[in-house]
């Protein structure tokens, strides 16, 4: 680094910088280098945080315990978070399988089939649906989906019993329901990732296509979504992470009660939601208050795996089309470095 | 291959023939005309004729009333500066033109006595029929190379039992198979330049089109793979018609029956090959021909 180079006759090499420019540099990197780490050690301290809280209730129980028992019993002081990760896990599935199907089918829309002149307004308009505040959703699927689509829940219910975990008695607010609101609330940014991706599919791919004779569909399914698939389940899987965080809404809507609901119709419970609601009650006793942060532990552990399982599969096809040769998809690396 | 049907209702004998309609009705000739897959007949390579085509950007006009005529079984050549309108011509042709927002044809431009303009054309079909290649080889990243060529016959809705060897036999056409034969499930895109672009050219044929369209086709590459794709012309020309475009003269005079000249979005000349090059007749094809312009 400190070489100089050496002009003949000593005239000063083109290679030498001003000396001021360089400290300016160093400190500018001690800087950015002390604010990297502050960030660091701020996921480690919360980390530890979490922990030394959640003691109470993971030495009782233990870890395995307190993450797999069945029963959740605040009067009896059982704390097993099955039940709610059970229900974490139920809701944002129902948001994955009804809002990525909706969300690629919009920006396919919006990219490849609405004309040119709807483009902007409609991109707009799905993104305001990420405007909107949790709460808001919330109270709009309390007040209105549950009374709204009692009958309906009721005859799907009915018409698909025979399926495992869908007939039954129809409470109302449901798991149904809670995905259902998840689905509307992950819409947005899926459906945002999705079509970034999907416009960085060469125009050359499109043509190739058409020119073999590809309908319009056809095209998407030759040239636009193996493109663009990787990025597109990053984006799905960033939705996922936002639907297993998402407290408010859930609340409003999921029933709240703390047992493993017998169908998708039942009433049943989320990590996040049980957090929100028993922390008022709590705030006196020791082990409730550590059962609550060791239930967040948990949510946090289950965010972590989806975000290493999205930024896996993306990096893995991105390999893939290295290793080809060909060109990463911009809007998959994109979407990876969103969802990191 | 029912599905390659496109009928014009003013020539219903022809389009029956063809098969470009939309009409189930019409396309049904065809069925009894097409026996066994294992069996079917090479299609005929067909005339196509250009009658006042007009090719427009928004406001920009980019075609003038142009009237020419591709001879079956025959390569030509479209030559002329760059921007004279080669690429929409040929885009005309097969109706990809279109695609492009705000891109309008207008005219006429019959494959034997079918205008792919009718209404009642299906522009599917008219793209199966016509096939083409373009400037970049653009190989389905995805895809295998086996995959690659199959696109084209997955897209047809054929019959998948003789799958492999209309592979095999397009990839022999394009003269790649022994380059290949032993890494099909491997990537397109691994390919090199010039093998990619033949590639592209075993994925058109291998749908069996009538005409060949090929934009620039070996800008792209060295002299050596350009060698390989104008030895295939030769041997393509049995099966289609084939319309060429090309800055390079040398190789229009290499590959080409017949040669035109487009310049300013209008037809300057056609004729023999040999004669543009050697005594054309009008004084602005000399000059080009003998690199004063262009
Ligand atoms: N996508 C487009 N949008 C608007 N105008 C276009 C478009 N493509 C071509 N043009 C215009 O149409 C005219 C003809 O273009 P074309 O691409 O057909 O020329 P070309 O002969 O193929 O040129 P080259 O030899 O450089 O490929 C040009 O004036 C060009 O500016
Ligand atoms: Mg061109």
């Amino acid at each position: 680094m400190e070489a100089h180079v050496a002009t003949p006759g000593g005239a000063p090499s083109i290679f030498e910088g001003a000396p001021g420019a360089r400290a300016a540099d160093r400190v500018f990197r001690s800087v950015l280098t002390a604010l990297a780490l502050g960030i660091l050690a701020l996921i480690v301290f919360f980390f530890v945080f979490l922990v030394v809280k959640a003691n109470p209730a993971l030495s009782r129980f233990g870890i395995f315990g307190f993450t797999f028992n069945n029963d959740w019993d605040v009067s009896r002081s059982t704390y097993g978070a099955w039940p709610l990760l059970v229900g974490t896990l139920i809701t944002s599935g129902i948001a994955l399988i009804i809002g990525v199907p909706v969300a690629i089918a919009t920006a396919l829309y919006i990219n490849e089939l609405c004309p040119r002149r709807l483009r902007g307004p409609l991109t707009v308009l799905v993104e305001l649906l990420a405007a909107v505040p949790s709460v808001v959703y919330g109270l709009w699927g309390f007040l209105v989906l549950v009374p709204k689509l009692k009958g309906a829940q009721q005859s799907l219910a009915d018409t698909f019993g025979f399926l495992p975990f869908v007939g039954g008695h129809v409470a109302g607010p449901s798991y149904f329901i809670a995905g259902l609101i998840l689905a509307i609330m992950i819409l947005p940014i899926v459906s945002a990732i999705s079509r970034e991706v999907m416009s960085t599919v060469p125009a050359d791919h499109k043509e190739a296509a058409l020119a073999l004779g590809a309908t319009r569909w056809e095209m998407i399914r030759t040239a636009v979504l193996p493109y663009s698939r990787s990025g597109v389940v990053g984006g799905a899987m960033l939705g996922l992470g936002r639907a297993i965080g998402e407290t408010i809404a859930v609340t409003l809507v999921v029933g709240n009660a703390p047992q493993i609901g017998k169908s998708l119709f039942d009433q049943g419970y989320t990590l996040a939601a049980v957090i929100v609601n028993e922390f008022g009650e709590a705030a006196t006793d020791r082990l409730h208050t550590g059962a609550l942060i060791a239930a967040g532990l948990v949510l946090f552990v289950l965010t972590l795996l989806v975000n290493a399982a999205a930024r896996a599969l993306v990096s893995r096809a991105e390999r893939r089309q290295r290793a080809t040769g060909g060109a990463v998809p911009a809007g998959a690396a994109a979407a990876a470095r969103v969802g990191a | 291959m029912t599905g390659d049907g496109f009928a014009a209702s003013q020539t219903a004998a022809a389009a029956g023939e063809h098969g470009l309609s939309r009409s189930p009705q019409t396309r049904r000739p065809l069925v009894a005309q097409a026996p066994s897959a294992s069996a079917r007949p090479t299609k005929a390579a067909r005339r196509v004729r250009l009658e006042g085509l007009d090719a427009y950007y928004g406001d920009n006009h980019a075609l003038r009333g142009l009237d020419l005529e591709f001879e079956p079984n025959k390569v030509t050549a479209i030559i002329g500066p760059s921007g004279c309108g080669k690429s929409t011509m040929i885009r005309c042709i097969n109706r990809m033109h279109e695609e492009i927002p705000g891109a309008r044809a207008e005219g006429k431009v019959c494959l034997d006595q079918v205008d792919v303009y009718d209404p009642s054309v299906n522009v599917v079909a008219v793209r199966r029929a016509i096939g083409m290649v373009f400037q970049k080889p653009n190989p389905f990243p995805t895809m295998s190379i086996f995959d690659n060529v199959a696109s084209g016959i997955r897209l047809s809705g054929a019959s998948r039992a003789d799958l492999r060897d209309r592979v095999e036999r397009a990839l022999r056409g394009a003269g790649l198979w022994d380059e290949v034969k032993d890494r099909l499930a491997e990537p397109g895109i691994g390919l090199s330049g010039g093998q990619q672009q033949r590639l592209c050219i075993a994925r058109t044929m291998a749908v069996d089109p009538e005409v060949l369209l090929m934009d620039e086709p070996c800008s792209a590459l060295d002299p050596i793979a350009t060698l390989k794709v104008e030895e295939l012309l030769a041997d393509l020309k049995q099966r289609v018609t084939v319309v060429l475009v090309t800055h390079n003269m040398q190789q229009a005079a290499r590959v080409a029956d017949s040669t035109a000249f487009l310049l300013d979005g209008e037809l300057v000349e056609v004729g023999a090959t040999d004669e543009m090059f050697t005594q054309p007749k009008d004084s602005r094809t000399e000059d080009y021909v003998t690199g004063k312009f262009g």
